[in-house]
């Protein structure tokens, strides 16, 4: 038709699906960002969605989004507001409308406006549009119709004819995006691989979202393409940063030849990692759901005890129940992983949103001298570099490890490059050496790394008691003998300080910056994608981000010290800041701090930088 | 190779003289001698108390771990390595106050651990104060007036999370420790085994009645499987069935021959009468001794063990780069 809408070249667009937690947007999102990855985009996605199972269906707090970015070249983010937001419902778009850039395009379901869902969604007037100053273009579809009349023939019942509205929304969205309808396909026919006929309703609903775009123009003057600027060749696939962590995990396991123990106990957002590891058990990982999170972690330590690679998994709250566990691991020195998926707390608090208000609790939550190294990691994908890391630490200087990751990094997800195992480090534990046997005792140590040596029941002439009581350094009896203890302290103490660990890197304008930005772990897109803003406006800032919390990289106080101006910008009130100024003596930071429980916003970040660097 | 009970001996133990622990520490060193698995390949595990210090006096593998979590920590290294051998040494405190909610769920997945409640009804370590068994209006340093509280029966806990096997002696008879012992290792899952076990300190004379052998010969019975339930120094009483509840009876007395008198099934899956005969206490019943019960059923750790081979058998992916490829990927050229 030569009336169709022009169709321009875009660098990036932003798109969140909103709706009933109910209306499947999470499912909606999930394709629509595999569609964009597999055709080369780079993606960067956040599900937002409530803490309750079924809020009241169409009430403000059973709203559920997902935003996907979908860049050209490299996106960092999800980004802060989108170009096309959907909304199944009124009280989607009553909460979601705060998302929409002034220049979004909008997708509403009308048949779902109707006057109770206005009511539910607390509108007093029958005019939302109106009534909330929209000014952006509104597709007004009748999509819950439409959905019937394209299965009306399919013998469905009305319930399972409008589940798949997400999928007219989706179709709808490709056309605007000019999407290749078949890699979804494909998509729907393996997730129901043994539903065939609700495999092929979505996807006839997929193609009507699809076609009354075409048909209709949908009211747009455009349509869009992302083309791929920036490819790195290589086989690539979409992963969360859960499913990334529990991979890093298999991969270690895998490269130190050893069996892979998770012992763990449900909780938000960290239980997908254990969903996903106990999936696997023709890799031999054994999973064990355990009554608490304490025993989560104690059999973790009688795993690592007797010789596997033990991990424990769980959110803040269920740290504070494993502290005293983790702490017999670093008495006893024995390897382990305990993975903290930060939410928003104190207590229960936020249980589905993101902080990183648990630095201070990893660091020194616990009685005693208690030294554990802390890892975080920085992005959905990285989560799996992460998590082989904090497992070679673990493993290879026999010491509890926490990796921090966060509910953002952890149920967000990016396109991965399929590592070769070939190319990551190897992981070589300290076992106790043959010439040790009859004469082994546990807390002699490598008088280089201070590591002791790892005697693993089963073998003869290698037997010993671990505990959490002192003991002496030498004979590995109980000890309360007082220069004993503070020699044991320092050499705990000591065998964490000397972990070695890589330079904190520092991106941008790094030798003439005015303002360097510093964070760690999930915010690394965020204030990369604010640092490359700033540089974009001539302002001459830079970023160096903490991966390695404890130990700190050599060259810390370096970084830190070299410009004029340093910003700590973190998701809690300084816990960052207050520890780097006990480490690096003089250092006075400028503060950036949000509790929301939200991603930081770019823009609220350069608003931010600016007025530091003006000041 | 054989072994002797010095094999598994190490250090001077630091129990309070007349603490029972002892007793039962040279039970257990004879039984492991006894029963002939390697020091090397066992691991004695514990918790915090006066009874969790037995690991320091075990040359064998060993740790002595936090309060209450031994159930727990044993649970995942059995898990992680099922070849090794583990006793799992707890007092009433660690396993039942602290560490109930471990105690419960370990006997409940039936893991092969034996199970080790030295049960002296006080908290010895921190200076005398109830614990969950102490009877009702017990008075202590932390109950000046007496408990208001009843007490658990641990019998009654295990069979609750459907143990399989629950055995008691009292610790000074050394004869019927290492009896229950042998028995607890041979049972494959979860092994509890109460050791009825004097605090000379702080709450000397709590298991008076059949702490030697002159009371036991008439204040308890032992059980054996298959043998009929007979007590006293001539063997002169027995037990019978009377309606819902069990009931001492006189040989010769009203007729009663021993034909008349329950034969103890130890295999039976219903835990009924188990339990009846575990909860018996003086005046009017004689203490339970010997294995009450103990019946066979999957083993938590071999049953992780067979669903991993079965899921490798079925599933074609066997390495980290064969899981990679189970997802939906695409290439970049």
């Amino acid at each position: 038709m030569s009336d169709q809408p022009v169709v321009k070249e875009l660098e990036q667009v932003i798109v969140r699906f909103s709706g009933d937690s109910g209306d499947g947007m999470q499912l909606a999102g999930n394709i629509f960002s595999t569609v964009s990855a597999t055709v080369g985009n780079d993606i960067s996605t956040f599900p937002d969605y409530p803490a309750d199972i079924r809020a009241p269906q169409g009430s403000l707090t059973g709203v559920s989004g997902f935003q996907i970015h979908v860049g050209a070249g490299k996106v960092f983010t999800p980004g802060d507001q989108c170009d096309v937001l959907v909304a199944m419902n009124a009280a989607a778009l009553k909460t979601q409308y705060k998302f929409a850039k002034p220049t979004a395009c909008i997708i509403i379901d009308t048949d779902c406006f109707r006057k109770s869902d206005l009511e539910k969604a607390e509108f007093k007037t029958d005019n939302p549009i109106e009534e909330m100053g929209i000014k952006q273009e509104v597709i007004a579809a009748p999509i819950s119709q439409m959905v019937k009349d394209c299965l009306a023939d399919s013998g469905m019942d009305n319930k399972a004819m409008l589940k798949c509205r997400n999928m007219f929304a989706l179709g709808l969205v490709c056309w605007l995006f000019n999407r290749d309808l078949s890699i979804a396909e494909n998509y729907l026919r393996t997730k129901f691989a043994k539903k065939p006929a609700v495999a092929e309703a979505n996807i006839r609903v997929i193609h009507s979202g699809y076609d009354y775009g075409h048909n209709t123009h949908a009211s747009v003057t455009n349509t869009y393409t992302i083309e791929s600027k920036v490819k790195v060749p290589g086989r690539y696939m979409d992963i969360s940063g859960n499913k990334a962590t529990a991979y890093g995990l298999i991969a270690a396991a895998e490269k130190a030849g050893l069996k892979l123990f998770l012992g763990s106990y449900p909780i938000t957002p960290a239980t997908d990692i254990l969903h996903e590891l106990s999936k696997h058990k023709s890799l031999g990982v054994i999973t064990v759901q355990c009554e608490d999170e304490i025993s989560g972690c104690a059999s973790a330590v009688g795993a690592s005890f007797a010789g596997a690679l033990a991990v424990t998994s769980t959110s803040g709250p269920g740290v504070c129940l494993k502290s005293e566990a983790m702490n017999l691991a670093v008495i006893q020195e024995l390897p382990l992983v305990v993975i903290d998926v930060q939410r928003g707390g104190p207590s229960t608090g936020l249980p589905t949103k993101s902080e990183q208000t648990d630095l201070l609790q990893a660091l020194f939550g616990r009685n005693g001298e208690s030294p554990m190294p802390v890892v975080a990691a920085a992005s959905p994908t990285d989560c799996f570099d992460a998590a082989y890391q904090a497992c070679k630490i673990a493993l290879e200087h026999m010491t509890p490890v926490v990796l921090l990751t966060d509910a953002f990094v952890a149920n967000g997800s990016g396109a991965w490059k399929l590592p070769k195992l070939a190319d990551y480090p190897a992981i070589q534990p300290p076992y106790a050496p043959e010439e040790m046997k009859d004469n082994y005792t546990p807390y002699r140590r490598n008088p280089e790394t201070g590591v002791r040596y790892w005697a693993v029941p089963g073998r003869e002439g290698f037997m010993h008691i671990l505990g959490g009581l002192e003991k002496d350094g030498k004979t590995g009896a109980i000890s309360t003998d007082p220069d004993n203890h503070d020699a044991m302290c320092r050499a705990r103490a000591e065998k964490v300080a000397k972990i070695p660990v890589p330079d904190v890197p520092v991106y941008g304008c790094k030798d003439d910056a005015e303002l360097l930005i510093v964070g760690f772990g999930g915010t690394f897109g965020h204030l990369y994608s604010a640092m490359e803003e700033l540089n974009a406006a001539g302002r001459k800032v830079a970023l160096a981000h903490f991966k390695y919390i404890n130990p700190l990289p050599a060259n810390t106080a370096e970084v830190l010290k070299k410009y004029p101006k340093v910003v700590v910008a973190e998701q809690n009130l300084g816990q960052l800041a207050g520890y780097l100024r006990m480490r690096v003596d003089g250092f006075v930071p400028y503060q950036f701090n949000q509790v929301k429980g939200q991603p930081f916003v770019v823009k609220e970040l350069v608003d931010a930088f600016t007025h530091i660097l003006n000041n | 190779m054989a072994y002797t009970q010095q094999d598994f001996k190490k250090g001077q133990p630091r129990w309070c003289p007349g603490c029972g622990d002892h007793s039962f520490l040279a039970s257990l060193h004879k039984a492991m001698a006894e029963i002939g698995t390697a020091p090397y390949n066992t691991a004695v595990i514990s918790g915090i108390g006066c009874s969790s210090r037995l690991p320091y006096y075990m040359n064998t593998y060993a740790m002595q771990t936090i309060h209450g979590r031994a159930a727990a920590i044993s649970t995942g290294a059995k898990v992680a390595n099922p070849a090794l051998t583990i006793w799992q040494i707890s007092g009433d405190g660690d396993g039942l106050a602290i560490g109930g909610n471990h105690f419960i769920h370990a006997i409940r997945r039936n893991v092969d651990i034996n199970m080790i409640l030295l049960n002296n009804r006080i908290y010895g370590l921190t200076k005398g104060q109830y614990s969950p068994t102490s009877p009702r209006g017990f008075v202590s340093k932390s109950s000046p007036y007496g408990t208001v509280e009843d007490p658990f029966r641990p019998a009654e806990l295990c069979f609750g999370a459907r143990g399989r096997f629950f055995a008691r002696a009292v610790a000074t008879d050394n004869p019927g420790t290492i009896e229950i012992l042998k028995a607890a290792a041979a049972h494959k899952g979860a092994s509890v085994c109460e050791i009825l076990q004097n605090c000379v300190i702080f709450n000397d004379g709590t298991h008076e009645s059949v702490y030697n052998k002159e009371g036991r010969a008439k204040n308890a019975i032992y059980l054996r499987h298959g043998q009929p339930m007979l007590f006293g120094a001539d063997n002169e009483y027995g037990l019978v069935q009377e309606g819902f509840g069990l009931k001492v009876v006189k040989l010769g007395e009203n007729g009663i021959t021993e034909k008349d008198i329950l034969v103890h099934d130890a295999h039976c899956q219903d835990n009924t009468l188990h339990l009846k005969l575990a909860l018996m206490e003086g005046p009017d019943f004689p203490v339970a001794l010997g294995v009450i019960r103990d019946v066979e059923a999957p083993t938590y750790e071999s049953a992780v063990a067979e669903q991993i081979e079965e899921i490798k058998a079925v599933k074609k992916y066997h390495n980290f780069e064969e899981l990679l490829l189970t997802n939906d990927t695409w290439e970049v050229k």
